[in-house]
């Protein structure tokens, strides 16, 4: 099965929930409704001809200032197909999306890094804590937004 | 009557020699047993996505040899094949050619200081020793070739930054050649070793179903039998026109990864060999004035490379508007650039998927339930380097 077959399938089956989808670069995506990625994203693991079984990287993009403000991107492959398959998720300022992390064990720290990165909250998640920053620590670094030098930092002529 | 002990906790790291790094592990110990462990990362996080969103395109190289820093060429030959992809360009083929024969030069000396600090770490010294020679030498054939001998930024958007010499290419082919008896010697110090044998086999199990949900990638996946290999699966470079074998485990143990890591090296070594065999003659860089800088020896000749040159250097060159993931099969597993351009002359984002990141997550399912000493063997046995783990 190839990667526009399983694009037709998820038009076919979740006409409503899947709002864009294309090829660029030879590469399959589709934009799916925020509450519905589990329930996709489960359905394309369990679903014995599609089998997306490894779940390869969980991120976000932040669009700053458009709206809606993020994106999170899941990049799926088949093991046994050998297809693969991005799903982006919209998603607006202080919106969580249900989280992946019963379907794929690996989606635990992914998530966590989004996370800490992002300030994006994932429900459901079993353990929803910062992962590469320190936990007291303000502000999410990969928002466009971020400071990129303190408050008291002044340029000195040397 | 039952002799009763107090749970325990006990911090491992982040400075201790056997994390490879500044891992550190909160272990809860029943006696000598394992109860639970819990990696705490980020100690390294330096970061490089951030960093990445205000530098050109090309200036992001060398900073792709900072994630895992012991395979830099795999690194510079990811980002590479990514940006590529997103500009519609197609390398020369000689560039081709020398970009697989540095990445799986790379490739044999990562996994060379893996065998080193993986023996050392479960007792066996000699060994260490052996493989850094072999490394040593690989990594003066770097020097040879691009001037650096570990951050090398030697594969670049475009093409190659300097074309080999005959010396490289024949001192490579009599190392490669030459590096199978090698190999042989380091087995004849571990493989039949009862102490190697009674430390690795059935230790840090992972079932093949259980290696796809963790995601793991690599030797650590391949261990667990799974027949996953981004050179064969998604093919990039000339890796579709190179004969290798993807060796595969079956037991899921660190006996297992480490068989098939010693079987890598064996298989780089063909693709090397092949890969000096078909190098054709050619340009090393694709002729595109406005994405690669002009010769050096015309820069201070011509006005118009001059020009060129310093346009290219202080400004950058634009990407079209876009996204594309590309993995490549480094030698710790899958590393992934994902990379969305808003058609500036610098990244609007670049995550990059490390496959040390996704290994390390599975640590706590291979050692909980293990003797505390094995939890030094399943560390070595999936092959981190905290730069690529916390980025």
């Amino acid at each position: 099965m190839t990667s526009e077959q399983v694009m037709d399938i998820l038009r076919e089956r979740y006409t409503e929930d899947v709002t864009d989808s294309g090829v660029s670069h030879g590469q399959s995506w589709v934009v799916v409704n925020r509450d519905r990625i589990s329930a996709i994203c489960n359905f394309l693991k369990e679903s014995s001809d599609i089998r997306m079984d490894y779940l390869i990287d969980i991120t976000a993009v932040d669009w700053h200032p458009r709206n809606p403000r993020f994106e999170v991107v899941y990049h799926l492959h088949s093991m046994s197909n050998g297809c693969r398959l991005r799903i982006k998720v919209p998603l607006e300022e202080e919106q969580a999306v249900p989280s992946v992390s019963w379907i794929w064990r690996t989606a635990n720290w992914h998530e966590r890094e989004v996370f800490d990165m992002f300030g994006i909250r994932f429900d459901m998640h079993p353990d929803l804590r910062r992962i590469l920053m320190p936990d007291e620590w303000e502000g999410h670094p990969l928002r466009k937004d971020y400071p990129l030098e303190g408050p008291d930092w002044k340029f000195k002529p040397w | 009557m039952a002799i009763q002990t107090k749970e325990i906790t006990v911090n491992m790291g982040p400075q201790h020699p056997s994390t490879h790094g500044v891992l550190r592990l909160i272990l809860k110990l029943d006696g000598e047993r394992i109860l639970s462990c819990e990696p705490q990362i980020g100690y390294l996080h330096r970061g490089v996505e951030k960093l990445c969103e205000s530098k050109t395109w090309q200036q992001v190289v060398p900073i792709t040899d900072r994630l895992d820093y012991l395979s830099c060429g795999c690194n510079n030959h990811a980002y590479a094949i990514a940006v590529e992809k997103l500009m519609d360009i197609q390398v020369p083929e000689r560039a081709d050619y020398l970009r697989v024969i540095v990445s799986e030069l790379t490739r044999i000396s990562s996994h060379l200081l893996w065998l080193a600090t993986h023996a050392l770490d479960i007792g066996a010294m000699t060994v260490c020793l052996y493989c850094l020679r072999e490394r040593e030498v690989i990594l003066d054939y770097f020097e040879m070739l691009c001037g650096a001998r570990l951050t090398v930024s030697y594969i670049n958007i475009g093409g190659v930054r300097n074309d080999a010499t005959k010396e490289f290419i024949e001192k490579t082919r009599e190392f490669i050649e030459a590096f199978p008896k090698r190999i042989e010697e380091y087995n004849t110090l571990i493989m039949n070793n009862p102490i190697w044998l009674g430390r690795t086999k059935g230790i840090g199990v992972i079932p093949y179903a259980e290696a796809i949900d963790w995601g793991l990638t690599g030797g650590s996946l391949r261990g667990s039998g799974v027949n996953y290999d981004v050179r064969k699966a998604v093919p990039y470079s000339v890796y579709d026109r190179i004969d290798f074998d993807v060796p595969l485990g079956e037991a899921g143990d660190v006996y297992d990864r480490y068989t098939i890591r010693i079987e890598e090296m064996r298989q780089a070594g063909r693709i090397i060999l092949q890969c000096i065999k078909e190098l054709p003659d050619g340009p090393i860089s694709i002729d595109l004035p406005n994405v690669t800088l002009p010769p050096k020896d015309r820069v201070t000749e011509d006005i118009q490379c001059m020009l060129q040159h310093f346009v290219l250097v202080s400004k950058g060159f634009e990407v079209p508007k876009g996204e594309v993931y590309v993995g490549s099969e480094a030698p710790k597993g899958e590393l992934g650039f994902y990379i969305v351009s808003d058609g500036g002359q610098k990244p609007l984002r670049i995550k990059m998927r490390a496959p040390s990141f996704v290994n390390l997550q599975c640590l706590p399912r291979m050692c909980e339930g293990s003797m505390i000493a094995d939890i030094v063997a399943c560390i070595g046995s999936i092959d981190i380097v905290l730069g690529e783990v916390d980025r």
